[in-house]
C-alpha cells in the first residue's frame, strides 16, 4: 500500500482510486465504524468473496489498531453464491467458504463489506445467508465503490466512493492480494463474468 | 456441466472443481440451519433400480439441504415389476417435470442411456450402472482422502489433488463399478494406484487401466500406501466360484488384525460399504482410529450436494424453453 498513484490509462479503462485514495478511504470507513458501533464491542465484520474479504482484512487491520481487539475475534467472510438470484441464469459459480468468528453473529452487530454496490442482488443474497446463520442486533454495508442503478432497495451505510456511472461502463476492484495491485478502474467493456464488478 | 456418467471422462479441472464446492457444502452440514436456498422449486427425482441405503440416503439428503423437491422411486413396488421399460419410465418422469435424474440401475450403461436419448430433458447422475461406474463414490472417496493428505501437511484442502497419494485398492474388482470409477479418478487425481485381488476377480482388459495390479497384498501393504481401501465381496453378482474358500480369501485378501497391524503410521483404511465385517475387513480393522469409513458417508453428503448443484445451476437450457 506504499504504491505511489499512477494515473494509467488501459485501453478504455480509466483509474479512479489510486491505492493511496483506497487506504485513506478504508481508514475513514473503520473510523466511521467504531463511531457507529459506539467502540466496537459487539462489532463482527463479514467480507463478501471474492474482494470483500481482502478489504475486510484490512479494515480490520485498522480496527485492531482503534479498539485494540485480536482481528480474529470479530473477522469473517460470509459466501452468498447459494442464496443468489440469478443461479439458472448465469453459469454456475463456485461457491467459496463461510468462515464465522468463533462468538458466532447472534446480537452482534454485524457490517458486511463488499467491493462495488451495484444492483443491490448481492446484498439482499447475504442478508438472506445471514439469515440462515443467526440472529444479529443490527446489520450495516460498507463499500469501497456505490456506483448506483439500484435494483432494490438497499442502501450502504459506510461508502468509500460514490461513482456515478453509466449501466454500459463497469467498474473493476482490484486489490494487491489478488489482483498484484490496488485500484479501482472504469472501462467500458460489459462487466466480466464473475468478476470484481459483480455487484 | 450437463451430467455426472462416470469418471473416465471428468477432467481433472472439474474434479477439482467438484471437490471444492463439496468442501464449501460439507460446512453446512455443522450448522444449526442445514439448508441453502440454491434448488428451490426444482425437482430431482431419485430412480433406484437396485436395493441402496446409503447412496438414495445421501442423495435425498443432499436434494433437502439444497431446498429441491425429492421424489423417491424403487422398482419394488412400482410399474416396473409389472413390466414398465426404462424408457416408459423416464417419459413418466419428464410429464411431471423432473429436474434431474439420480439413476441406480443394476444394468451397465442405463444411466448414458438415459442422458443420451430424447426420452427425457433432466440432468441424469449415475448412481451405479451394473459393474460400470459409480461417480459420487469415487469423488467421496476423493474428498475424504484428500482431506487426509491435506491435514498430514497442514495445509487447505482447496484447489489440490492427490498428487504423489498411493491408494491400494483390494478385493473383487470384477464387480465393482467403485474399482473402476476410482481408478479412474484417482489416477487424473495424480495418485498412484494398486489393485490388489485374486486373479479370477480381475476383469478382462486390465492391462489398459492406469493403474498397477499385484496379487499378494502383504507385498503391496509392504509399500507403505497412504490408503487402503477394501472392496465389498459382492456375493450377490457372483454366479460361479472365484475363490476356494471365505477362509481362504479372508487369509489371503481380507484385512485382518496382523496386516492392520503392519501398516504405515500415516495410512487411512476406507471401505465403500457395506462392509461384510469377517471377510474382507475385520471388526477391528473396521473399528480402528485409521477407519474412515464414517467420514465417508459424511463426505458423501457433501459430494452429492455439489453435484446436484453443478448439474441443476447455470444457464444450460434457453430461459422459456
Amino acid at each position: 500500500m506504499s504504491h505511489t498513484p499512477t494515473r494509467r490509462q488501459h485501453g478504455a479503462a480509466r483509474e479512479v482510486l489510486s491505492a493511496a485514495e483506497i487506504d485513506r478511504a478504508l481508514t475513514r470507513i473503520a473510523h466511521e465504524i467504531v463511531e457507529t458501533t459506539k467502540g466496537g464491542d459487539e462489532l463482527v465484520l463479514l467480507g463478501i468473496p471474492r474482494r470483500g474479504v481482502h478489504l475486510a482484512a484490512r479494515l480490520a487491520t485498522r480496527l485492531a489498531a482503534i479498539t485494540g481487539r485480536e482481528a480474529s475475534e470479530f473477522l469473517g467472510s460470509l459466501d452468498v453464491t447459494m442464496y443468489r438470484d440469478d443461479l439458472r441464469h448465469v453459469a454456475a459459480r463456485t461457491p467459496a467458504p463461510t468462515r464465522l468468528p468463533a462468538g458466532g453473529i447472534d446480537a452482534r452487530t454485524v457490517v458486511l463489506v463488499d467491493d462495488v454496490l451495484f444492483s443491490g442482488r448481492t446484498i439482499r443474497a447475504a442478508l438472506d445467508a445471514l439469515n440462515d446463520l443467526g440472529r444479529p442486533a443490527a446489520v450495516r454495508l460498507a463499500v469501497l465503490v456505490d456506483r448506483g442503478h439500484r435494483e432494490l432497495p438497499i442502501r450502504a451505510d459506510h461508502v468509500g466512493k460514490n461513482l456515478p456511472t453509466s449501466t454500459s461502463e463497469s467498474v473493476r476492484v482490484e486489490v494487491a492480494e489478488l489482483d498484484g495491485s490496488d485500484r479501482v478502474l472504469i472501462t467500458d467493456a460489459p462487466r466480466p463474468e464473475n468478476g470484481g464488478a459483480a455487484a | 456441466m450437463r451430467h455426472l456418467l462416470d469418471t473416465v471422462h471428468l477432467s481433472r479441472e472439474d474434479a477439482i472443481r467438484i471437490l471444492d464446492v463439496a468442501e464449501t457444502m460439507s460446512d453446512v452440514s455443522g450448522r444449526e440451519v442445514k439448508k441453502l436456498p440454491a434448488l428451490r422449486g426444482r425437482t430431482v427425482v431419485n430412480l433406484f433400480f437396485e436395493d441402496s441405503t446409503r447412496t438414495r440416503i445421501s442423495f435425498e439428503a443432499a436434494a433437502k439441504r439444497l431446498s429441491a423437491d425429492v421424489i423417491n422411486f424403487a422398482a419394488k413396488g412400482s410399474s416396473v415389476s409389472k413390466g414398465e421399460s426404462l424408457k416408459d419410465t423416464a417419459q413418466t418422469l419428464q410429464a411431471i417435470g423432473a429436474d434431474a435424474v439420480v439413476i441406480r440401475h443394476p444394468a451397465s450403461g442405463a444411466a448414458q442411456r438415459l442422458a443420451h436419448t430424447d426420452w427425457i430433458d433432466a440432468a441424469v447422475v449415475n448412481a451405479g450402472d451394473g459393474t460400470h461406474a459409480h461417480p459420487t463414490q469415487a469423488l467421496l472417496d476423493a474428498l475424504t482422502l484428500r482431506r487426509e493428505l491435506a491435514s498430514r501437511a497442514g495445509v487447505e484442502p482447496t484447489g489440490r489433488g492427490l498428487d504423489g497419494a498411493h491408494v491400494v485398492i483390494v478385493g473383487d474388482v470384477l464387480h465393482s463399478r467403485v474399482a473402476r470409477s476410482d481408478v479412474w479418478l484417482m489416477h487424473t487425481l495424480g495418485a498412484t494406484v494398486t489393485l490388489v485381488s485374486p486373479p479370477t476377480l480381475l476383469p478382462v482388459g486390465i492391462e489398459a487401466w492406469p493403474c498397477e495390479v499385484e496379487y499378494d497384498l502383504d507385498r503391496a501393504l509392504a509399500a507403505g500406501p497412504d490408503a487402503v481401501m477394501m472392496l465389498r465381496v459382492q456375493a450377490e453378482r457372483m454366479r460361479g466360484a472365484f475363490f476356494p474358500s471365505v477362509a481362504e480369501y479372508t487369509r489371503r485378501w481380507g484385512l485382518g488384525d496382523a496386516r492392520l497391524e503392519a501398516l504405515p503410521e500415516h495410512a487411512i483404511v476406507m471401505h465403500p460399504g457395506p462392509m461384510n465385517r469377517g471377510l474382507e475387513i475385520s471388526a477391528a480393522a473396521a473399528d480402528s482410529t485409521r477407519s474412515r469409513v464414517l467420514d465417508q458417508v459424511s463426505a458423501g453428503v457433501a459430494v452429492r450436494m455439489a453435484v446436484l448443484y453443478i448439474v441443476l445451476s447455470g444457464a444450460q437450457q434457453p430461459e422459456g424453453a
